[in-house]
């Protein structure tokens, strides 16, 4: 990331020649942030009146006056359970990002830093993998997690089908491909000195993995667990496809029950999308960098 | 695939809620004090009560049938529910209290949305099965029952048969003619409307198409529309599509319609279509975009005049002022043959008992409590949209609404279930009915031969069963 | 992968700029003096994962294939699956109305992003790219709706176009005072009217791809040796002249990559459509009706699974493209 800011600055440096006023630039750029934050605006100021002063036959959502408070996001906090389906999040999301960071830099070192004859098709195994549209996998998916079996303290049921063991395991699956893509190009770039100096150490393939290669990667590692707790704290799909019970349900799943709940009431339902975005808005403000640089990395090698 | 019950908590069905709870208090310490058992409910306490008292459930007239309930049922039994909104969820769980503390046997309830429960039906009952289930009457149950997924449950009937008219045994009997359900309760799909607003403009109620229309002229002046109608979610048009095809071409053609042994390019079922786009112009013209929790919202709101749905729109009227302006009648006559008939759709909700059940004794004796007066009152006393399928069921508490229910059912000649409920699953879910129900409110000037004959050849497409 | 978010990979060639912290000497021979061990250990590195991977991932694609020539409603063993040949693909051509529908719309989709979003983010990144004042604060908000999912997308585009409590109409009405705009027949139905409601779809999917795009654009934008720039301007060359003789050769490996994400994001569309309206009504897409067929009540497993092998179909060709172009030139 050095890297891009010596390059942010050298740019900076290059066009400052040619500086001018950027009216025109300016005001375009005005009306399209504005456009594109309409949408958020509209959800917060929505969210903040209650329905009696907007719906039905009241003065109607595009006003001004009436009462402004949280209730709303009280309501949809207890009435969705949103706390309930936050831990369900948190109980696939932590898993699911150790292993996959772990698995995918295991793969990555082996097929990137040893000559392994598999390598290239095994790359490419997962990177297509990753690629696939989850709906072409999903029909013998739902039937395999039916079939497959699970000690009752991970499920009651006894089986993958209806556990939240089987959304970690699903999002593992199919998530490696990215991690171990980018990582494999990140280790690429690291030298071979390194390994033979670990060899000359006595080190074995494990302890030059964990203690040497791994630490090394800390930067590519930070930017793809941000970019990956975003994509999978905002799975939908696999909740509704793999799991029944409600309680299970993590929160963006669990925001599909919620729609015919709230449905006569946009302003419960504007606090209630907030309340499940702001997890990812606050990780996007916090970690803006990492979260660019996860994205980045895969894009522009290296 | 959506289902005619779904219940949506709204602010509405949350205020009554809290009147539920309330009721709900009363209820459990009038049956604590008759039941002379101790008035906690904690499972422990519940579980040492002496388990044999499940037999005593078994009403007098049953005497001559041995009680299907072993002497030994017991421990506790898992019920799967989808009575998932606050209302009915309140009244089942009044309904498994009372079970408890009269039988010793513990419920353990597993409730998952109404739409999710039935969406997930099928993987359910094979793989994650509780002991009993909610369901619904008709194809939809006998489908699964045929498939191996439910328990018979015949010799429960042989003691709560005397409960029910064969009108309700028959829709709780499988292909093999043994029961596989136990009915708690229905009610019928009708044309609502607010009293005092019809009182204020005049309104009269319409018996027959000719009046109807004629009011629904007089409506559009008034600046109104006629008919709320919403279709978003795909099933509520099928109500529409039954009762004008039962009212054109009877109850026997829609059953055998429905079970595959009509065509749908039959003329009768084109009749049914031009019939319903000559009615249209009446319709809330923008239904596509609409749910039918607001659409009930423009009747409440005086925006819409009627509307057609199940009783359980009333649901949406918050307050109890509103609620009991809400009247209905049965939808008008259309001067054919099967006038007198005046077939309707009142759908049957009810249990059944997986064929994985583990506590089969303790299933068994639930549902036979499931199928006696005492369920029946508990439940209709939280959740009073609805109409007791059991006759010996307490009707003298009934509200205006569940009396005119109560009329209208008796009135019905023949009673159908639902699209969705009297066909096979596949034939009427999103991908199907749904969509072509759709495809014809899109345009329902379309090439009507075409759009049957698309209809047709999906069905035919479909495997046998 | 959440269905939110196609990956974006990285080029076949390394757009240079950005560099690794240490680089590595290029021809230089693998070593190996791995003990049998380390070769056991190494296994197990690459086993483990790629068990999982195959077992969750490659093992249901085959199994879609396979299912696809077959009859089963999903109830009861393996033994209740019937082969019968080419039929689904017969019903899913002839007997089945919602199928072209899906196709259609997943290639107006694909149009869309390509013709219209994807550029718009290019264009975004351009003018970002320059040093303009509050840059940073442009690029958050461009890119905000991009940590959002899509199925919170669905929500705020619910409460942007409901016919009467959604921004647009009661916007109208507002300002021109009259009520047909919220009035239901005289309102315009943004989501309920066929047609529309797939274009609004479309808009609000666009309002989170339009971000995305731009980031991997600015990312490849940045790492343009400004060096060109500089001679192409010094040779009298115009900035538009200079974007599309100079930067935007420069930048094909990120084409690339973006190409890949718009086709992949356009098949995997799932989320906000399921959530308006569970695809119904002119809002079919090919991954909602196989996800129909297995989340409905009842299963018909060999038709859909026939149909997520026309999808399968259609997306291999990217997929491939893709991996020639990136991973191909490592095996040379």
């Amino acid at each position: 990331m050095t890297a891009s800011t010596a390059t942010a600055v050298r740019h900076q440096v290059v066009s400052g020649k040619h500086r001018r006023p950027h009216y025109f630039t300016h005001a375009f750029l005005i009306v399209v942030s504005l456009l594109w934050f309409m949408p958020l605006g509209w959800a917060v100021y929505t969210s903040l009146r209650p329905y009696a002063d907007t719906g039905g036959n009241a003065r109607g959502y595009f006003s001004i006056g009436g009462a402004y408070n949280l209730d709303n996001f009280f309501k949809a906090w207890d009435q969705a359970q949103l706390p309930l389906h936050f831990v369900n999040t948190i109980v696939v999301v932590v898993p699911a990002l150790i292993l996959i960071l772990l698995f995918s830099s295991m793969v990555a070192v082996a097929v990137s830093r040893y000559s392994f004859r598999f390598n290239l098709a095994m790359l490419m195994l997962f990177t297509a993998g990753n690629l696939l549209p989850q709906q072409v996998v999903i029909t013998p998916l739902f039937r395999l997690y039916i079939a497959l079996p699970l000690p009752t303290f991970l499920n009651q049921f006894g089986i993958w089908y209806d556990s939240l063991f089987g959304i970690v395991m699903i999002n593992v699956a199919f998530q490696l491909g990215f991690c171990t893509f980018v990582l494999s190009n990140y280790f690429k770039q690291v030298p071979k000195e390194i390994n033979e100096a670990a060899v000359v150490d006595g080190a074995s393939v494990w302890r030059t993995y964990w203690s040497v290669l791994l630490p090394l990667a800390r930067p590519a590692l930070a930017a793809l667990a941000t970019l990956e707790f975003t994509w999978i704290y905002n799975d939908f799909f696999w909740g509704i496809l793999l799991l029944r019970t409600g309680d299970k349900f993590p929160v963006t799943s669990a925001l599909n029950n919620l729609q015919g709940q709230f449905f006569t009431d946009n302003n419960l339902m504007a606090a209630g999308s907030l309340i499940v975005a702001l997890p990812t808005l606050i990780v996007y403000f916090a970690l803006q960098k990492h979260f660019v640089a996860g994205l980045t990395l895969g894009s522009t090698k290296g | 695939m959506a289902d005619l019950g779904q219940r949506s908590v709204s602010r509405r069905t949350l205020l009554k809620g809290g009147a539920a709870v309330a009721a709900l208090g009363g209820i459990s310490a009038f049956i604590a004090a008759c039941g002379g058992s101790s008035a906690t409910a904690s499972p422990s306490v519940a579980a040492s009560v002496a388990p044999s008292t499940a037999a005593s459930v078994a009403p007098s007239t049953a005497a001559s049938v041995a009680p299907s309930t072993a002497p030994s049922a017991s421990g506790t039994v898992t019920f799967g529910s989808n009575y998932s909104d606050d209302v009915p969820k309140k009244a089942i769980a009044a309904v498994m209290t009372a079970f408890t503390q009269k039988t010793g046997i513990n419920v353990t309830i597993n409730t998952v949305e109404h739409n999710k429960f039935q969406d997930t039906i099928n993987a359910y009952l094979q793989a994650t099965p509780d002991d009993t289930f909610t369901w619904f009457a008709g194809y939809r149950m006998r489908f699964f029952a045929a498939q191996g997924l439910a328990t018979d449950i015949s010799d429960v009937w042989g003691t709560i048969g005397a409960n029910f008219s064969d009108a309700f045994k028959t829709a709780s009997t499988g292909d093999d003619g043994k029961q596989y359900f136990v009915p708690l309760y229905n009610y019928p799909w009708v044309v609502i409307y607010r009293k005092s607003f019809w009182t204020q403009k005049g309104y009269a109620i319409p018996k027959t198409l000719a009046d109807f229309t004629k009011l629904g002229d007089q409506m559009k002046k008034d600046g109104l529309i006629p008919l709320a109608f919403a279709d978003k979610d795909g099933w509520p048009a099928m109500g529409t599509f039954d009762i004008l095809n039962m009212r054109i071409n009877g109850y026997d053609f829609h059953v055998g319609l429905m079970a595959g042994k009509q065509k749908w390019t039959d003329p009768k079922v084109k009749a049914v279509f031009q019939q319903w786009a000559q009615l249209l112009p009446y319709f809330d013209p923008a239904p596509l975009g609409k749910t039918w929790q607001e659409a009930a919202q423009d009747l409440i709101n005086k925006k819409a005049g009627m509307y057609f749905l199940g009783t359980f729109a009333g649901q949406q009227a918050t307050d109890q002022a509103t609620h009991d302006d809400l009247d209905f009648f049965p939808f008008p006559t259309l001067g054919t043959a099967y006038d007198a008939e005046m077939g309707i759709d009142a759908p049957i909700d009810g249990f059944m008992m997986s064929s994985k059940a583990k506590n089969t004794d303790g299933a068994k004796a639930l549902l036979e409590y499931l199928g006696s007066a005492d369920a029946a009152n508990i439940y209709l006393a939280s959740d009073a949209n609805d109409v007791a399928a059991n006759k010996q069921a307490d009707t003298s508490k009934y509200n205006a609404f569940q009396k005119s229910s109560a009329t209208i059912i008796g009135n019905a000649g023949k009673i159908a279930q639902f699209l969705d409920r009297d066909t096979r699953p596949d034939f009427a879910g999103a991908n199907g009915m749904q969509s072509f129900l759709q495809t014809f409110l899109k345009a329902p000037t379309q090439d009507l031969d075409k759009f049957l004959s698309g209809i047709q050849s999906f069905y035919d497409s479909l495997p046998p069963q | 992968m959440s269905s939110s978010s196609a990956p974006p990979y990285a080029p076949p060639a390394s757009a240079g700029g950005a560099s690794p912290p240490l680089r590595a000497r290029r021809g230089r021979k693998r070593f190996s003096v791995l003990t049998r061990r380390d070769k056991l250990t190494l296994s197990l590195m690459v086993g483990i994962p790629a068990f999982i991977h195959i077992f969750l991932i490659w093992l249901p694609t085959i199994g879609s294939i396979v299912l696809s020539f077959t009859s089963w409603n999903g109830i009861g063993g393996l033994d209740k699956i019937k082969f019968i040949g080419i039929k689904n693909y017969e019903n899913l051509f002839a007997n089945y109305p919602p199928f072209w529908p899906a196709v259609e719309n997943n290639l107006i989709w694909l149009a869309a992003f390509l013709l219209i979003a994807t550029p718009l983010g290019m264009l975004m990144a351009v003018i970002l790219d320059q040093n303009i004042r509050g840059t940073r604060i442009y690029q958050s908000v461009l890119y905000m709706p991009v940590v959002l999912s899509l199925a919170i997308v669905g929500f705020i585009a619910q409460l942007m176009y409901s016919p009467g409590m959604g921004f647009i109409n009661n916007f109208l009405q507002a300002v021109t005072g009259d009520p047909k705009w919220v009035t239901s027949g005289t309102a315009i139905d943004w989501l309920g009217t066929p047609g529309l409601n797939f274009a609004m779809v479309l808009v609000a999917a666009s309002w989170r791809h339009v971000g995305y795009i731009m980031v991997l654009y600015l990312a490849g934008l940045k790492s343009v040796d400004n060096t060109l720039r500089e001679a192409a301007a010094i040779d009298g060359a115009n900035a538009r002249q200079v974007f599309f003789r100079v930067v935007f050769p420069v930048m094909a490996p990120i084409n690339v990559v973006v190409l890949v994400v718009t086709i992949i994001e356009s098949l995997r569309a799932f989320d906000i459509v399921y959530i308006i309206n569970k695809g119904l009504n002119g809002l079919g897409l090919l991954s909602v009706l196989i996800a129909n067929n297995i989340l409905g009540e009842a299963s018909l497993i060999g038709f859909g699974s026939a149909m997520a092998v026309i999808l399968l179909l259609i997306s291999i060709g990217p997929i491939i493209y893709y991996l020639a172009r990136t991973l191909g030139k490592e095996a040379e």
